[in-house]
Formats: C-alpha cells, sequence, structure tokens
C-alpha cells in the first residue's frame, strides 16, 4: 500500500505546484530561446554562444534546468506509481517501481548536475 | 436526539472496522485495454507517453548543447551530426514530442485554471490540441529538411 503519495515534496499539493510552476519556466526559456534564435540575423556559433552567455540568461538557463529536473522527476514518479504497483505486477510490483525509480532519480540528478555546468559554464 | 460524529483526529478511532475497510480500499487503476477511448482520453494518454520520452532524451538533449556550446568545431560537429538521416529524424521525433507535451500542456494548465472544463470544450480542446500539433510537426520538418 502507498502511505506516502508524494514525490518531492510532503503534500500532493506541493507536487503538482511544482509541476505547474516549473512548466510555466519550461515555456518561458523554450519560447526565449527561440525567439533569440528566429532573430539572429544570422546562426552561427558566436551568435549562438552569446546568446548563452549573460549572466542574466546563466541565472535563467540554471533555473530551467532546476525547473526540468523537478518537473521530470515529479512526472516519471507520477507515471511509474500509476503503472508499476502490485496491482498491475502482481507481488513484485512494489519492487520494480522503487528501483525503476531510484534508476529515474540518478538519470535525473545527472542530468541536473550535467546541466547546471553546460549553461552556468556558458559565460 | 442523534449528533453528528465531531469532525476532529479522534473521531478517527472511533471508526468502525467497515468503515476503515472502505477508507483503506483505494481506488485501483483502470485497466487500459478494457477502457473507451474518446479524443480526450487520446490526447492525455500522449502526453503522458511524450513526457516519459522526453524525459529518456534529457540526456541526449544536454549532450547535444553541450557540444554546440562548447566551440566552433563542437558547434559545427553538431551541425554535422544533425545533417545526417537518422539523428535528423531522432531530433525530428523528438521536437514533434516536446511540441506536443508542450501544446498539450498548455491545454492543461488553462484547464488547470478554469477554462475549457466542459465536456464540450473539452473535446474543442483536445482537437485544436491535435491540430496544432500536425501543424507545428509539419513546420519543424520543414525547417529541419
Ligand atoms: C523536456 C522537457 C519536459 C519533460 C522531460 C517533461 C516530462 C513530463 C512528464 C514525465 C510528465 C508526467 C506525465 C503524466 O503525469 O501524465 C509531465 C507532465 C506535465 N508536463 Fe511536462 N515535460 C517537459 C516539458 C514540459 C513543458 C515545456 C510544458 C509546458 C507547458 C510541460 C507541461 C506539463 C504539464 C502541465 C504536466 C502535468 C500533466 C498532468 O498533471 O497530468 N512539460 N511532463
Amino acid at each position: 500500500m502507498v502511505t506516502n503519495a508524494t514525490s518531492l515534496g510532503r503534500s500532493g499539493l506541493f507536487d503538482w505546484l511544482v509541476q505547474r510552476f516549473s512548466a510555466l519556466v519550461l515555456l518561458a526559456w523554450i519560447a526565449w530561446v527561440c525567439i533569440g534564435v528566429i532573430a539572429m540575423p544570422e546562426f552561427g556559433y558566436p551568435q549562438w554562444r552569446a546568446l548563452f552567455a549573460a549572466t542574466p540568461m546563466q541565472i535563467f538557463s540554471l533555473i530551467t534546468v532546476l525547473s526540468l529536473c523537478a518537473h521530470a522527476w515529479v512526472g516519471v514518479w507520477t507515471v511509474t506509481t500509476d503503472y508499476l504497483n502490485e496491482a498491475h505486477l502482481g507481488r513484485t510490483g512494489t519492487a520494480i517501481r522503487l528501483c525503476t525509480q531510484a534508476a529515474c532519480l540518478l538519470l535525473t540528478l545527472t542530468c541536473l548536475l550535467w546541466g547546471a555546468r553546460i549553461f552556468w559554464g556558458s559565460g | 436526539m442523534s449528533r453528528k460524529p465531531p469532525a476532529n483526529i479522534l473521531s478517527l478511532a472511533s471508526q468502525t472496522a467497515a468503515q476503515r475497510k472502505v477508507k483503506t480500499a483505494r481506488p485501483v487503476n483502470l485497466n487500459l485495454f478494457s477502457i473507451k477511448w474518446p479524443v480526450t482520453a487520446l490526447v492525455s494518454i500522449t502526453h503522458r507517453i511524450s513526457g516519459v520520452l522526453l524525459f529518456l532524451a534529457m540526456p541526449l538533449l544536454l549532450y547535444v548543447f553541450e557540444m554546440s556550446l562548447s566551440s566552433e568545431a563542437g558547434f559545427r560537429q553538431a551541425g554535422a551530426m544533425l545533417a545526417s538521416p537518422m539523428p535528423r529524424l531522432l531530433c525530428w521525433l523528438l521536437a514533434v514530442a516536446l511540441l506536443y507535451h508542450l501544446i498539450a500542456g498548455c491545454r492543461h494548465l488553462l484547464m488547470d485554471i478554469g477554462f475549457g472544463e466542459t465536456w464540450r470544450a473539452g473535446k474543442a480542446g483536445a482537437r485544436a490540441v491535435i491540430v496544432l500539433s500536425a501543424l507545428t510537426a509539419v513546420l519543424a520538418g520543414i525547417w529541419l529538411w
């Protein structure tokens, strides 16, 4: 039985809010990068690099990486909790879910640190 | 005269066994293969599938970002890589997944704040998501090829 039905915070409402807030951040960042690329007179390395080099953009990108990882983790947690359980998989359901979630968490944390280095180091 | 049970934590202790059983018998997920699939359900499950795909693609996206931002040579290398047929197809598929997830996500957020929650509006919104995603998928294809 699921006794703690949350993934990130202590309440489902918090997780729900995290997923909405992070979705908006992702949306804003994607829009900003797309507009930036479209507005370039020509698309080359100097322009591409400059787009991510200014300090405000570095901070924006870092917040986006954080949001991406929070969003992705709450998301896969929800999906795995819905399908990888005893009702669907029988007795080993919980073990399968916990192993899968551990792998997903590792991947998420890897992306968090890696992404932070890419965008923070882009100045 | 019967009184309402007090709505505090103590009332939990005085639950009957039957009441407790109802509470622990949480709803079980539906069997996905035995239910009907209205357009709203299709749009919803595709949002979920695209989300999982994007999750798995995160390392790939970071890899391309890192390469393209590392140096002039890396930028060219990333461009050359995306120019070969299979990676380009993969790139398009991921772009489609992202665009779909994003558009369906916007509909989701709109519904969260109370827009389009009726059955009719829900269906119309779901159809709009499909049409918009198809359009952007074609545009992404034109841009890539
Ligand atoms: C690469 C980036 C992204 C990844 C890896 C990702 C991943 C996911 C995953 C795995 C879910 C869970 C699906 C479910 O519970 O059914 C989800 C849900 C969601 N995503 Fe994303 N997502 C990304 C980008 C975005 C963007 C840009 C938006 C902007 C609109 C967005 C909006 C949402 C919303 C609103 C939900 C909640 C759906 C629900 O509660 O059912 N996502 N995402």
